[in-house]
């Protein structure tokens, strides 16, 4: 694969990028701080082997205006790529964006609007060379509606549909949308939460979200006890969805 | 599952060390060791010390997590220099690099500890009396210190704190980035020989002598058999195949078992551990052996059992290891061999090790002499034990191995140690608020 990463440096896109990289992919990294797009970067480089190179170029999901000139690098770079992952994402509990409104604004910006806005670049650009593969976190969080996650829930509800739109209108030209659920993942993202039963690790997770790659799997929960998780949760009717806490 | 989260502990209230002891505290992971580590009190790995070094001090609450912290940061393959962020697992690190040819120049007998880790306890291997503690070919490091400054230093640049900073218990500061020299191999496969060994003295011998001949060394005893038998053992000793000799290929990597639960606390005990320590001395009924093995097999036989702890029960072990200078080493050993006899206790496993030159770091372990490493379940006796042991120890000038330890008291430590003004002086002056501290520091040092 030639393979860019949107949120390589961290969590589960960490370990995404380095299955890539062992694999023997050609990898380009995008994200925020280039001191740690570096290292990064060298982490793959040596994870892979040593001897292929790994770019990056700072592509920041508040700032749209970056986006294009970010995946000209990466085409550059990597002489046209045939996967996009995005993995990066805010996160903030419920009670911190009920206090924090304008945390609450970033957010949605980032995880809805901009993840769709970088998409499309992406979409395009894989569309104009016959397909590919877009792969996206969106999250579990984002199937139903839920006391403890209402607004980052709605954030994911959003890039979900949108996600699942875009595999049904272009699968047939040739670019496989991947939409990625990932349940409670043991990342530093979710460090201080309580895990539930069934959480997972990054480096489990990236096992299954590459085997989802690989297949052209549309919909991927992950850890994978969370695909039964959530048909119980999606049939659950609006009442008890009222009633319990979670 | 990663390596790295497979080797975690249990997840009970609290923190503990390998021992199983719990004190109170949480750990908190981090990508970010260089964000995350203002204002906590001490960084922990995997929690592989045995007694209280990764455990809070009372009234601390989280301790920062390095494992989430584990990048490779840069490989020179010309000179073999690697720099790395601390949380990185050993084991990672193998798996990466062996089959380049390159290894780490010391390597402990388990591989589930951090780099970070690695510097903070300077650990040393079956090759100590060739190439030393770990520390010796640590480079640089960079520290975020107790007063909360960033410092990057080495053995020209803030030397005084890159030396109490190997072997100090991640006391001097938090690690964040370690540079190391890795050692290139010849190939991926150890050439190794064991020895059945009838007595205390002659295994004693044959480390000596042997240490000249292979560059890694190590004895299992028998520390429950007495009379003629005391002491004796199987000596293990290798050295890195050959490129033209190795089998072809790769190691395989063996396949690990789960300790599943707990075995209830008592079931190890000198009756049991005398059956298991006669069927290891009577399965190697031929004199020698000989054969290429897995680096695995040859450097971490017990990581093959995850878990292997939870034998121990609730209450956990102590290891109680200490070195004894060259010129009383047999009595010494005789004497701790005979207090574990005289108390009714035994250790599942005991460890010898001939130790060479003493590393440069401050607090750093082992020094000319001979090492033994014992495995006590931890019983109602266990502070009595210890404190007979180290009597033993005082009395022949050796000293204890911090990272093993939970139950030494204070007096005993400052009279085995000399360097300790030394290493708090300097600890003091990177620390003057006294910031970094551990269980084991307030209990050892008082702060």
């Amino acid at each position: 694969m030639k393979v860019v990463i949107l949120g390589g440096t961290r969590g589960m896109g960490r370990s995404l990028g380095r299955l890539c990289a062992e694999r023997g992919d050609e990898i380009f990294l995008l994200g925020i701080g280039q001191d740690d797009l570096q290292k990064s970067a060298t982490d793959f480089e040596q994870r892979g082997g040593g001897t292929r190179k790994v770019g990056w170029a700072e592509c920041d999901m508040e700032r749209p205006e970056t986006f294009e000139a970010a995946l000209d690098a990466a085409d550059a770079a990597l002489g046209g790529f045939d996967t996009v992952v995005v993995t990066a994402g805010l996160f903030g509990t419920q009670e911190r964006l009920e206090e924090d409104l304008a945390f609450t604004q970033r957010l949605l910006y980032v995880n809805f609007a901009n993840t769709v806005l970088f998409c499309e670049h992406a979409r395009r650009r894989l569309l104009s060379r016959g397909g590919g593969t877009l792969c996206a976190f969106s999250s579990v969080a984002g199937d139903r509606a839920r006391k403890p996650v209402v607004l980052y829930g709605a954030s994911k509800a959003g890039l979900s549909a949108y996600l699942e739109g875009l595999d049904h209108k272009f699968r047939s030209q040739g670019l496989r949308t991947i939409t990625i659920k990932p349940g409670f993942v043991k990342t530093s993202m979710t460090e201080g939460l309580k895990p539930p039963p069934f959480a997972g690790e990054p480096d489990g997770v990236a096992r299954e979200v590459l085997r989802a790659i690989l297949k052209g799997t549309p919909v991927r929960y992950t850890p994978f006890m969370w695909t039964f998780v959530m048909l119980v949760i999606r049939w659950l009717p609006r009442f008890v969805m009222r009633r319990i806490g979670f | 599952m990663s390596l790295a989260s497979r080797a975690r502990q249990d997840q009970r209230p609290g923190l503990s060390g390998w021992g199983r002891t719990y004190l109170p505290g949480v750990e908190r992971r981090s990508e970010d060791l260089a964000r995350d580590s203002v204002g906590k009190h001490l960084s922990r790995g995997l929690g592989r010390s045995y007694g209280d070094s990764s455990l809070l001090a009372k009234g601390d609450q989280v301790a920062l997590g390095t494992t989430l912290a584990d990048r490779i940061l840069g490989f020179d393959e010309a000179t073999g220099v690697l720099r790395v962020e601390a949380g990185l697992c050993l084991a990672e690190l193998n798996r990466l690099f062996l089959p380049r040819l390159w290894f780490t120049p010391v390597t402990p007998g388990t591989k589930f500890v951090t780099i970070g880790g690695m510097v903070a306890s300077d650990v040393h291997g079956k090759n100590h009396h060739v190439n030393g503690t770990f520390g010796r070919h640590v480079r640089s490091l960079l520290l975020r210190t107790g007063s909360g400054e960033l410092v990057e230093c080495s053995r020209e640049h803030e030397t005084e704190l890159f030396l109490a900073t190997l072997g100090g218990m991640g006391l001097t500061g938090h690690i964040l980035e370690v540079s190391v020299q890795l050692e290139k191999i010849p190939s991926p496969w150890i050439y190794t020989e064991s020895y059945r060994i009838d007595s205390l003295d002659e295994m004693l011998a044959r480390l000596k002598s042997d240490g000249e001949k292979w560059p890694m060394t190590v004895a299992w005893c028998d520390t429950v058999a007495g009379g003629k038998k005391m002491g004796r053992g199987i000596l293990y000793v290798g050295r890195w195949a050959t490129a033209d000799e190795a089998p072809r290929g790769l190691p395989k990597g063996r396949p690990t078992i789960t300790m599943p639960f707990s075995l209830p606390s008592g079931l190890l005990n000198r009756f049991t551990i005398g059956i298991f320590n006669s069927l290891v001395y009577g399965s190697h009924f031929q004199k020698v052996k000989k054969g290429f093995v897995d680096p695995d097999k040859y450097f971490y036989p017990l990581d093959s059992i995850q878990h292997w702890n939870r034998g121990y029960g609730k209450r956990g072990v102590t290891q109680h290891q200490s070195i004894i200078p060259n010129e009383s080493g047999a009595t010494g050993l005789r004497a701790m061999i005979e207090t574990l006899a005289d108390a009714g206790t035994a250790s599942f496993l005991s460890v010898v090790k001939d130790c060479g030159e003493e590393g440069d770091g401050l607090l750093s372990f082992p020094k000319p002499g001979m090492s033994l490493a014992l495995d006590l379940p931890i019983r109602d006796d266990s502070q009595q034990v210890i404190d007979r042991l180290n009597a033993t120890v005082i009395e022949h000038g050796g000293r204890v191995y911090l990272t093993k330890d939970g139950m030494t008291r204070p007096a005993d430590y400052a009279a085995m140690d000399p360097r300790v003004p030394e290493f708090l002086r300097v600890r003091k002056k990177y620390d003057p608020e006294g910031q970094l501290r551990s269980a084991q520091s307030r209990r050892l040092f008082g702060e």
